[in-house]
């Protein structure tokens, strides 16, 4: 185990960076590039890495160290990274407050209640998995329903089962891997209940952690009830109509002990709520520039707080963006600022970031509405690319250089994924 | 041991009865069939405490709602539950409906029920701007307040016992038999046996007044179910609204709850099956679209938990609270709504029945009211939290993230008797907040195991079979 701790706590801070998971850890590394010299990390765990260390299973670090890593090792290697850079990483910490002049209050575990303050701060809190009540499944409440990442946790960290029999549902990547996972581990995984008419998951997961196991998934299907007083004795499943309400007359019974719920991640933003950064409704994070920082001056997002990610390697990237860009907030060497707004138009939910400048090149996020082949990503009319396919479940990621931008003179660019 | 008096169930009912018979010098011992006092009907209790102009004066419930009320805040000074009287609002949408809040006003008055005033749109606008704009007239009863059930039910009964009051939980009752000078209990537990037996078994209570012979009513189960929202929300509206009241029920309502969230519903089903505590679809969209109705802003998007409870409805639609046919056996049934808000008045008038059939009351001249303060640290100010958090550092170490709850306030509500990850939630809220538990669950099981010295395995969601992991060497047996 390897994991920092500031040895004295001060006062001032040059960057601040609330979470110490992938998007913390690579934010403080931007921030140190940019020679700024008091960086403190903050993780509520008792180490920092984040949702890393339960994820056990390979396929990370693909993009960022061209190898494939399991959670723990990319964790590792950016935690020796922070170190050795001597950032302080302060652990058992959690942030309960951030004002408008931020001042950070903390609650630690060592220390007692502490406020700070500093010049520039990141959010990298990661994010939450929604729960039971998010999509109210009718029935009894007995133990054994629990969220995908619970169950993660409890099997990969500390070496207990959640169950004996599973179902699972909704298609989210956590839940695909732990429908392997658990299969690995001797449990009898009846299947992945999908409500969408298409997987949630990546097209990878479904074929490495359902269709080489021989896990069936069901598509336009929901878990319609929930039974059993003390513990889950079985669930009610059901094909749903287009209003995706369950069909009561092609239902039918699985028995099992648990439910797993893999129903989606929701931004963590209570803390940039309080601190009134303006929140995008789709993405449910903060809106931010190309920079990556927020609606509150000084104030920076990176990660899954922004938007929710399928691979860490793009994390790690946007959020070494926000780090950088805290950096020169504090060093008073800002870019100009964005000149152009991106407007998500056909078949794009949403773009992060949500303004660029055209006289740099930048990375673009989107995610589709709908699944499409042979279609086209469009920037207003200055740029096309073509894409052989587009999926909800996978992050379209794009580079725009600056030069594609010369001939535009708006201030609103309309982003749309049409077929071609 | 030989006690005076037996109370079966320890609802609300039941826990408010055993903390005013501790006043007095008897042995007093509650029994309770699930694993901790309040896991019953009272955790599924909306938590309002009625304003008091609601129920007929000719009825039992009438005279106790009115009763009951005034006694909460001293109740509350006493034993430290969330408990905040922030007022209800009844709302008309027609000039007929209007007639009707006119007539609560005036029967409301008559019961001595101060503050009620009818508010026209423009005030109603101004207090409440969420409300809907079609909305003519609101009936308001600032007496009106809300209450955590459950935490209520767990201090009176920590009451209770530090003032020499038995309980055991887990302990069903199967027989009950008259003999000698009394009663004798039998059931999933030693016998125990007693001069008096208080039936305040909630939806049971007419078969354990048929296991004394006097089995002259039934219970007919109503179901609720309720849906809490995101605390987002907190604010959205301020008071309790109701919309105007049925033969049957007091509507499907919106509750701002003394911890911020907000609650709606619940619905009224009778349900044959005791054990009926689903929720369903159809119960779902009933009450988001008779909210939405109310408070046009309210979405089934915000939801974060749902329930549902039973309520202990008797023939008659009245409280039948009074000795029986049989000798030492009283029935405290039926207690539906406006049950809590009557509970301490009930309390009392069954103390006085006791007293009339033969229990001698001597009031005990060491009698402790108050139990230790609990601490709420999210909502102390700064200078405090950083003085507490000095001296105990557990309480800097964050437990729930999304309630702020600490390791200290997680280990205190395990030392005042939480055993299972409910009975931690329903004491600190670690749990109860927008994540429900998936952050928070496993530290609290952590906290368990090493305060109570058991393994982790053994640790439950609610008792009994409600196990939560198991071992990975372990076969068939959780």
């Amino acid at each position: 185990m390897i994991t920092g701790r500031a040895t004295q706590l001060q006062g001032l801070y040059d960057v601040v960076v609330a979470g110490g998971g992938p998007a913390g850890l690579a934010a403080a590394l931007g921030a140190r590039e940019q020679g700024v010299e008091r960086i403190l990390v903050l993780d509520r765990e008792r180490e920092a890495g984040g949702i890393l260390w339960q994820c056990i299973h390979a396929g990370f670090g693909l993009h960022h160290f061209k190898e494939e890593l399991t959670g723990p090792e990319y964790a590792q290697r950016y935690l020796e990274q922070v170190l050795e850079k001597e950032i302080d990483v302060l652990t058992d910490t959690f942030v309960a407050d951030i004002d408008r002049d931020r001042r950070l209050k903390l609650m630690t575990g060592r220390e007692g209640i502490r406020v700070i303050e500093a010049k520039s701060v990141v959010l990298a809190m990661g994010a939450r998995e929604r729960t039971r009540g998010a999509v109210r499944i009718p029935g009894t409440r007995p133990a054994g329903v629990m969220t995908a990442g619970f169950a993660q946790k409890v099997v990969n960290l500390h070496g207990y089962l959640p169950g004996r029999k599973v179902v699972i549902l909704g298609s989210g990547d956590i839940g695909l891997i732990m429908a392997r996972r658990l299969t690995l581990e001797g449990i009898e995984v009846a299947g992945v209940f999908e409500i969408m008419p298409h997987a949630n998951g990546l097209s990878r997961n479904i074929v490495q952690c359902l269709h080489d196991f021989d896990i069936p998934l069901y598509l336009s299907h929901t878990v319609a009830e929930i039974h059993g007083r003390e513990r889950v004795e079985k669930v009610t499943v059901a094909p749903v109509d287009e209003r995706m309400r369950p069909i009561p007359e092609k239902a039918w019974d699985i028995e099992c002990d648990t439910l797993l719920l893999s129903i989606g991640l929701i931004p963590e933003n209570e803390l940039s709520r309080q601190l009134g950064v303006r929140l995008d409704p789709v993405t449910n994070g903060p809106i931010v520039s190309s920079g990556m920082e927020t609606t509150m001056d000084g104030v920076f997002a990176g990660g899954n707080v922004v938007h929710i990610h399928d691979l860490v390697d793009f994390v790690s990237q946007e959020s070494l963006l926000a780090g950088r860009n805290a950096g020169l907030y504090v060093t008073g060497n800002r870019p100009p600022a964005d000149n152009i707004r991106l407007s998500p138009g056909e078949n794009v939910a949403y773009c992060v970031p949500h303004t660029i400048s055209s006289e740099r090149p930048h990375t673009i996020y989107l995610r589709v509405r709908r699944p499409l082949e042979k279609c086209s990503i469009r920037f207003g009319t200055v740029l096309e690319k073509k894409l052989s396919y587009v999926f909800p479940a996978e992050m379209v990621t794009l580079t725009v250089q600056p030069k594609f931008l010369e001939n535009f003179h708006g201030d609103a660019l309309s982003v749309d994924v049409v077929a071609r | 041991m030989n006690y005076d008096v037996t109370i079966i169930g320890g609802g609300v009912i039941g826990c408010a009865i055993a903390r005013e018979l501790a006043r007095y010098r008897l042995r007093v011992i509650l029994l309770e069939k699930e694993c901790e006092v309040g896991f019953g009907t009272s955790k599924s209790n909306s938590g309002i405490i009625h304003a008091g102009h609601h129920s007929a004066t000719d009825t039992l419930k009438g005279r106790l709602e009115w009763a009951g009320n005034q006694k909460w805040d001293a109740l509350c000074a006493a034993l430290g539950f969330g408990f905040e009287r922030i007022g209800e609002l009844t709302v008309a949408f027609t000039p007929e409906e209007r007639a009707t809040l006119e007539r609560l006003l005036i029967s409301g008055r008559a019961k001595g029920v101060p503050g009620l005033e009818i508010w026209e749109p423009d005030r109603l606008r101004r207090e409440e701007p969420n409300l809907s704009s079609d909305i003519v007239a609101a009936l308001h009863a600032p007496t009106a307040g809300v209450v955590n059930p459950y935490e209520a039910c767990f201090t009176l009964i920590e009451s209770a016992r530090a003032n020499g009051v038995d309980v055991a939980v887990d302990y069903r009752v199967e027989a009950l038999s008259r003999g000698g000078d009394g009663w004798t209990v039998t059931g999933t537990g030693p016998d125990v046996a007693s001069r008096f037996v208080v039936n305040a078994a909630g939806i049971f209570a007419d078969r354990v007044a048929a296991m004394a012979g006097v089995g002259t009513f039934r219970i007919h189960p109503r179901k609720g179910e309720e849906y809490l929202l995101d605390k987002r929300l907190r604010g959205f509206v301020k008071r309790v609204i109701f919309p105007l009241p049925t033969a049957t029920s007091k509507g499907i309502l919106v509750i701002p709850t003394f911890d911020g969230t907000l609650m709606v519903g619940p619905t009224a089903h009778e349900t044959e099956d005791r054990s009926d505590i689903t929720t369903t679809l159809p119960g779902s969209d009933e009450v988001f679209e008779s909210v939405r109705r109310v408070v046009p802003g309210i979405s089934e998007r915000d939801c974060i938990a749902e329930f549902a409870g039973l309520r202990a409805a008797a023939e008659g639609e009245d409280f039948i609270i009074g000795p029986t046919a049989a000798k030492g056996f009283i029935n405290v049934a039926g207690i539906q709504s406006p049950g809590l808000t009557a509970a301490p008045a009930i309390a009392e008038m069954v103390a006085g029945i006791l007293e009339n059939e033969g229990l001698k009351l001597t009031a005990r001249d060491d009698f402790v009211a108050a139990v230790p303060p609990h601490v709420r640290f999210a909502a102390l100010p700064l200078d405090e939290q950083v003085r507490l958090a000095g001296e105990d550092p557990r309480y800097g170490r964050i437990v729930c993230r999304c309630e702020h709850i600490s390791e200290r306030e997680t280990v205190d509500a395990i030392q005042r008797g939480a055993h299972t990850l409910d009975g931690i939630k329903f004491r600190t809220r670690a749990g109860m907040g927008r994540c429900q538990g998936g952050f928070c669950s496993w530290r609290c099981m952590e906290l368990l195991a090493r305060e109570r010295g058991v393994p982790i395995t053994e640790i439950t969601k609610r008792g009994g079979g409600s196990w939560v992991i198991r071992r990975r060497d372990d076969g068939d047996q959780p």
